[in-house]
């Protein structure tokens, strides 16, 4: 079975997604569909003194307002609000549950209307008064407030002693901005109600059945009442793990006015939702005269809300990475008066990796050692917190292959030293980790006799190209050509699927993939050996193969029954079969992704305007299931990169504990133009502990370690070296 | 979106008509910032007064040698324009180097002269902004306003001028044909937009009740030597931090004619007469490139975010000037800075 | 502003031949011409992704030029012909821009795509795109999130017929 895994094939939702027939969450139809408008609040703190509702009310095509005065029950207690991703410590936000205000933006009022526009008008008439309370909302302004997570990382060795001895010392802060997901799709929730009083919600979300456990929950309904339904996902990036407050918001509509309701927020009230919390990294790295480390120190500051600690691992990458024998790493969050961040692409290692990376660079330069040299000299083949080998790591050969590729043999380490007429030019490097999870996932296989297989599933394809690396596994575990595979995914009454996130969806849902299959191999294998003279007479189950529409003896394919024929002859039109892969438990190893970035800058020598030119990516991600959606999830997270090395901020006016560019003019992400050549190597890293077909997962991987490989870029570049990022050209400029 | 009523006129005189008979009225034409703005609550008109149907769609030579530029005409066409492409290179450049392809073919060359600041606070209703609600103050004065002003300012508002266009059609001396109740007039483009002073919710000297009908360009088109260089947060599709339209006339190295005019940095297309007065009858070098970026940054005041722009333009303003003086005019889509 | 807030303004008679196909509309004059088209017509395929002009999702062709759908009213469109994503497949057969952003995997999540694929219609007509950095700077006005950018450009090559 390989005529697929593996290979370059194209996404089998193409079609759908080229022709416009692809439908999202906010874009489903329904008899008499209302429409609800989204009023925030203007304030960070405080509470609602007043909320005058009877103008809008007032408006032709107006139903109802709804407020935390006059809605329907909500849940009151905390269990009930808590989703699987929902952070441990903390009381989770109720949207309209009462009249407090915890952020700005935070909802306080729904206008349904029969039509998108009258609401979006009416929303404007709601008149509301506050009782504003003193709020805070600057974490740099509030660092002395910062205080440790409960659960501190295990100190190895003595790394302040050591850093004090250290040969060479280098030690800094590294400050990383909030960031919004932003994608492309609105946050949406279409809530379809039944004569029967029961709900279709579909909803933009990375796990309809956290949604429906949540939902259930806070609205006190049976398992039956609500489905949620998710088939395209418009980008999510971590904003779909957590259910959104419209999904609550809509479900709200639909109860109190017993219709159909849709709930869009806008861009602009999408930022006030989750985002990649603000941090302030401070790394120390002590290193002895041969330029192996001794000590490695990493503290995050980070954001939280008021009301729940988000905390995610932005320390600790080092251990990973780089041996060290001593070690210390703190985590600590400042809570202010905002909304909860939540994870975004590769969370704490995207913001963490960055600061170690960068950190690691700068004690290259006080070493005089070429970069990559001093990764290698302090190559790490154990994970060094719990002493473990890994299931593998060719990280080695992402470093040889990325800077041959590259061309990094060519560079001059004397920064401002390569140019290109007006332009200085800069190279840089650095390494990126993830890690390598899987999951738990059910999925159900229907085989037909006419050779066709539903593979279905509840796991989302957020963009990621789950559609069709299931289909692929499928097609080869089952002997099909890939045409002959239908998949369904993202229904709350399919099969068990976690949320999407954290790049275990591919392994997770793959190897689900593979055991079910197995079941129905074992049914086709019973109707086979049952025809009278069959060559599979007496066969046992681990010797047969599904392959080119027949089960065959795997040594011998000639010794074959069509599945056709086996079904027919049993009478069996249909086979079903349903089941739950779960993994197993593996302590004796480490289980990462890695990556060797290399990234080319070119910087105007008199204006500091920085382009990036040219980056490679070299990834050791295990088996690729699908090298031409691989490809293309690398070079997307090349372009994340690229955005939080040089563009991507979240703005906030502190005085108004307000964010001054909810929106994407302004809040920038690249555009086309500012995306240029990206080579995505995969290399070759087999893998015989993870799992059976030895996949690992790529959808952080791409990102991490991009942002550092362009800030040392543009230090080799400029001599300049910026540690407060996004690097605009204004922090170039004297 | 406010409610508002919908009428289309059919002639000039009947926008005019339109137009006087309801002092909440506005015209819409492109519509891609009045609509955006419709959007956020920031601009609520009682009446829109759909213009987009008028026969102002022109580019056409005139008898003195200028270009008259109908006021409808989409930006894209202007800059794609045989004529524009040959004569006026820079007022192209300048318009490929703002927005989208998709925006440049809805916005008329009118509608560019009547946008409004992006200036952060005066798009958020819920915080003051003398510009929006006169009287309420000036958010961006000691707030976020890395974006904004470092000339022409006052102290009730330190917002910028977005567009592009206009900084091209500044530095060629453009006139602005205007029809309103009292007949027809026209206006120097370098007079069309206001600095804020004390009425900062005031953008330009349009009187009331009165229409764009046509951009008119004098003769000299620099078409030898200019340059438009817009420096921005990212390769396109972003406002400009700092932008400078130079145009040169050379005899040999010897400069008998110059224009520069300087966007990003003020309330409108930022130009000195001093500045260029310095750089004629000298040679093209650049030290006195340098010499006429002082003169033309003179008075230039920053607050707490936007210091940077005071040098970043003085160095814009001598590169771009170098590359009108080379005929190495930037290109908009070559992102390498000439 | 009185009776101005309560009553919502008076539906005005349109006409819109979308995709070929003729529509006669009854519109309140806010309607954009994009909710028009995926509210009143049930042509989701063009995307509402910022509603303000700044991402490109909602990029069709309006008399065969691309513009941005939310920035425009419908009313002011009375008597256009508009084509969108569902119009550029022929009777099945996709548009060689709708089979080359396959080919590339120009896309990952899609949302951008039908804006991305009607903008790169456009620019195809325009004739303005002759070298790779004209492809990229004149198709900045559509973003995509997931940084499917180099196989967009790739994508419009191979429909343009170029290596």
């Amino acid at each position: 079975m390989n005529a697929y895994v593996g290979t370059p094939t194209s996404r089998v939702d193409g079609r759908a997604k080229v022709t416009g027939a692809a439908k999202y969450a906010g874009e489903f139809p329904a008899d008499g569909l209302l429409h609800g408008f989204v009023v925030e609040a203007s304030i960070p703190c405080g509470r609602i003194a007043r909320l005058d509702t009877s103008t809008a009310l007032q408006v032709e095509g107006v139903l109802d307002v709804l407020t935390h005065a006059n809605r329907p029950p909500l849940a009151d207690k905390d269990d009930s609000w808590k989703d699987e991703v929902a952070p441990e410590e903390g009381s989770p936000f109720r949207p309209l549950y009462d009249d407090t205000i915890k952020f700005n933006g935070q909802p306080i009022a729904l206008v349904v209307a029969e039509d998108w526009e009258t609401a979006k008008f009416a929303a404007t008439l709601v008149r509301v008064e506050y009782e504003q309370h003193g709020f805070a909302t600057d974490l740099e302004g509030e660092r002395s407030n910062a205080a440790e997570k409960d659960k501190p990382h295990k100190p190895r060795g003595d790394a302040v002693a050591a850093l004090a001895g250290a040969y060479v010392r280098h030690e800094a802060d590294y400050v990383i901005p909030t960031e919004h997901h932003n994608p492309m799709e609105l946050y949406a929730t279409t809530a379809v109600w039944d004569s029967n009083g029961k709900l279709t919600i579909y909803d933009k979300t990375q796990g309809v059945q956290n949604v429906h456990k949540f939902l259930c929950g806070v609205f006190d309904k049976k398992p039956d009442d609500i489905r949620v339904v998710s088939p395209y996902v418009g980008g999510a990036f971590g904003s779909g793990l957590r259910p959104q407050y419209q999904v609550v918001l809509a479900t709200l509509g639909a109860l109190a006015l017993k219709r159909s309701i849709r709930v869009v927020l806008t861009r602009q009230q999408m930022y006030g939702l989750g985002y990649r919390p603000m941090t302030i990294e401070r790394v120390a790295l002590g290193a002895k005269s041969d330029g192996t480390l001794d000590a490695v120190t990493h503290e995050a500051i980070a954001v939280t809300s008021r009301y729940e600690d988000f905390a995610r691992n932005d320390t600790g990458w080092a251990e990973q990475l780089y041996k060290s024998p001593n070690s210390r790493f703190a985590h600590k969050l400042v809570h202010l008066d905002v909304s909860t961040p939540c994870d975004m692409r590769a969370p704490g290692a995207a913001s963490g990796v960055c600061a170690l990376e960068c950190a690691m660079d700068e004690l290259a330069v006080a070493l005089k050692l070429d970069p990559v040299e001093l990764r290698l000299k302090c190559y790490s083949d154990r994970d060094q917190s719990e002493n473990l080998p890994y299931t593998s790591k060719q990280l080695r050969e992402c470093y040889a292959r990325g800077a041959d590729a590259f061309g990094w043999s060519r560079r001059n380490p004397v920064p401002r030293s390569m140019r290109d007429g007006k332009e200085l030019v800069g190279w840089g490097m650095a390494t990126g980790v993830w890690e390598a999870l899987q999951m738990p996932v059910a999925v159900r296989i229907a085989l037909t006799s006419n050779g066709h297989a539903e593979v279905s599933c509840a796991a989302s394809d957020i963009g990621t190209g789950t559609y069709t690396i299931v289909a692929q596994v499928a097609a080869d575990a089952l002997g099909l050509p890939i045409e002959n595979i239908s998949v369904r995914l993202a229904d709350s009454t399919l099969p068990q699927a976690p949320v999407e996130g954290g790049s275990w969806m591919a392994a997770s849902s793959a190897h689900a993939v593979l055991v079910a299959a197995e079941e129905v191999r074992k049914e086709v294998l019973g109707l086979a050996g049952k025809i009278p003279g069959s060559p599979l007479a007496g066969a046992e189950l681990v010797d047969t193969v599904l392959t080119d529409g027949s089960i065959a003896n795997a040594s011998d394919n000639s010794r074959a029954v069509s599945i056709a024929d086996a079904m027919r002859h049993g009478g069996v039109e249909r086979i079903e079969k349903e089941k739950l892969n779960q993994f197993g438990e593996d302590k004796k190893h480490a289980r990462n992704t890695h990556s060797a970035v290399f990234a080319e800058v070119k910087v105007d020598e008199e204006l500091d305007v920085i382009r990036v030119t040219r980056v490679v990516s070299a990834v050791a991600a295990g088996r690729i299931l699908n090298t031409k959606t691989g490809r293309s999830q690398i070079m997307g997270g090349v372009v994340w990169g690229i955005g939080m090395a040089l563009q991507e901020e979240t703005v906030m006016d502190h005085r108004f504990g307000r964010i001054m560019n909810a929106n994407i003019a302004e809040y920038h992400i690249p555009v086309n133009a500012d995306v240029h050549d990206i080579d995505v190597i995969f290399v070759d890293e087999p893998d015989a502990h993870i799992n059976a077909l030895g996949i690992k997962g790529l959808g952080e991987i791409g990102i991490v370690g991009v942002p550092a490989a362009i800030a040392n870029a543009v230090y080799h570049a400029t001599g300049k070296r910026i540690r407060r990022f996004p690097i605009t050209l204004d922090k170039l400029l004297d | 979106m406010n409610n508002f009523q919908y009428a289309r006129a059919n002639d000039v005189a009947d926008a005019i008509r339109l137009l006087a008979a309801d002092p909440g009225a506005k015209l819409i034409a492109g519509g891609t910032n009045l609509i955006d703005l419709m959007k956020e609550n920031v601009e609520r008109p009682t009446r829109l007064i759909d213009i987009s149907r008028l026969p102002l769609r022109k580019v056409e030579g005139t008898a003195d040698g200028s270009l008259r530029i109908g006021a409808l005409v989409p930006n894209s066409d202007l800059a794609y324009h045989p004529l524009i492409e040959q004569r006026y290179p820079l007022l192209a450049s300048a318009i490929l180097a703002g927005a989208s392809a998709q925006l440049r073919n809805m916005a008329s060359v009118g509608g560019n002269l009547m946008q409004r600041t992006r200036c952060a606070y005066f798009y958020d209703t819920a915080t003051p902004c003398n510009k929006r609600h006169p009287g309420s103050g000036c958010s961006a004065m000691d707030g976020l306003n890395r974006n904004h002003a470092i000339l022409g300012t006052s102290a009730a508002c330190i917002a910028t001028n977005p567009s592009d266009m206009s900084v091209a059609l500044a530095a060629l001396d453009a006139l602005v044909h205007i029809a309103g109740p009292s007949g027809e007039r026209t206006i120097a483009l370098t007079d069309f937009h206001r600095v804020p002073g004390d009425k900062p919710h005031v953008d330009t000297n349009l009187g009331t009740g009165e229409i764009i009908t046509a951009i008119e360009l004098p003769p000299p088109g620099f078409a030898q030597n200019y340059s438009y260089l817009k420096i921005r947060d990212r390769m396109s599709y972003a406002f400009a931090l700092v932008s400078v339209a130079a145009a040169l006339e050379l005899d040999g190295n010897a400069i008998s004619g110059a224009r520069v005019a300087l966007g990003g940095v003020a309330h409108k297309p930022w130009r000195s007469l001093e500045a260029e007065a310095a750089l004629r009858g000298q040679a093209a070098t650049p030290d006195h490139f340098s010499h006429a970026a002082d003169l033309l940054l003179q008075g230039a005041t920053a607050r707490s975010h936007n210091g940077f722009k005071v040098e970043l333009a003085r160095r814009a303003i001598v590169r771009t000037l170098t590359q009108a003086a080379n005929a190495t005019p930037q290109s908009q889509a070559h992102k390498k800075i000439a | 502003m009185g009776d101005v807030t309560h009553q919502i303004s008076e539906r005005i008679p349109i006409h819109l031949v979308v995709n070929g196909v003729s529509h006669t509309l009854d519109l309140v004059p806010w309607t954009t011409l994009l909710d028009a088209l995926r509210d009143h017509l049930a042509l989701s395929g063009t995307k509402k992704g910022c509603d303000h002009g700044q991402c490109g999702a909602c990029t069709v062709l309006v008399d065969g030029r691309r513009i941005n759908s939310c920035l425009t009213l419908a009313v002011m469109n009375d008597g256009a012909k508009i084509t969108t994503i569902e119009g550029l497949a022929n009777d099945g057969a996709l548009h060689p821009l709708q089979q080359a952003f396959i080919d590339h995997d120009a896309f990952q999540c899609g949302y951008c795509t039908p804006g991305q694929i009607c903008s790169a219609a456009g620019l195809l007509v325009e004739g303005r795109a002759k070298d790779t950095d004209e492809i990229r700077e004149l198709m900045s006005g559509n973003l995509c999130r997931c940084g499917a950018y180099p196989n967009i450009v790739a994508a419009i090559q191979q429909a343009m017929g170029q290596p």
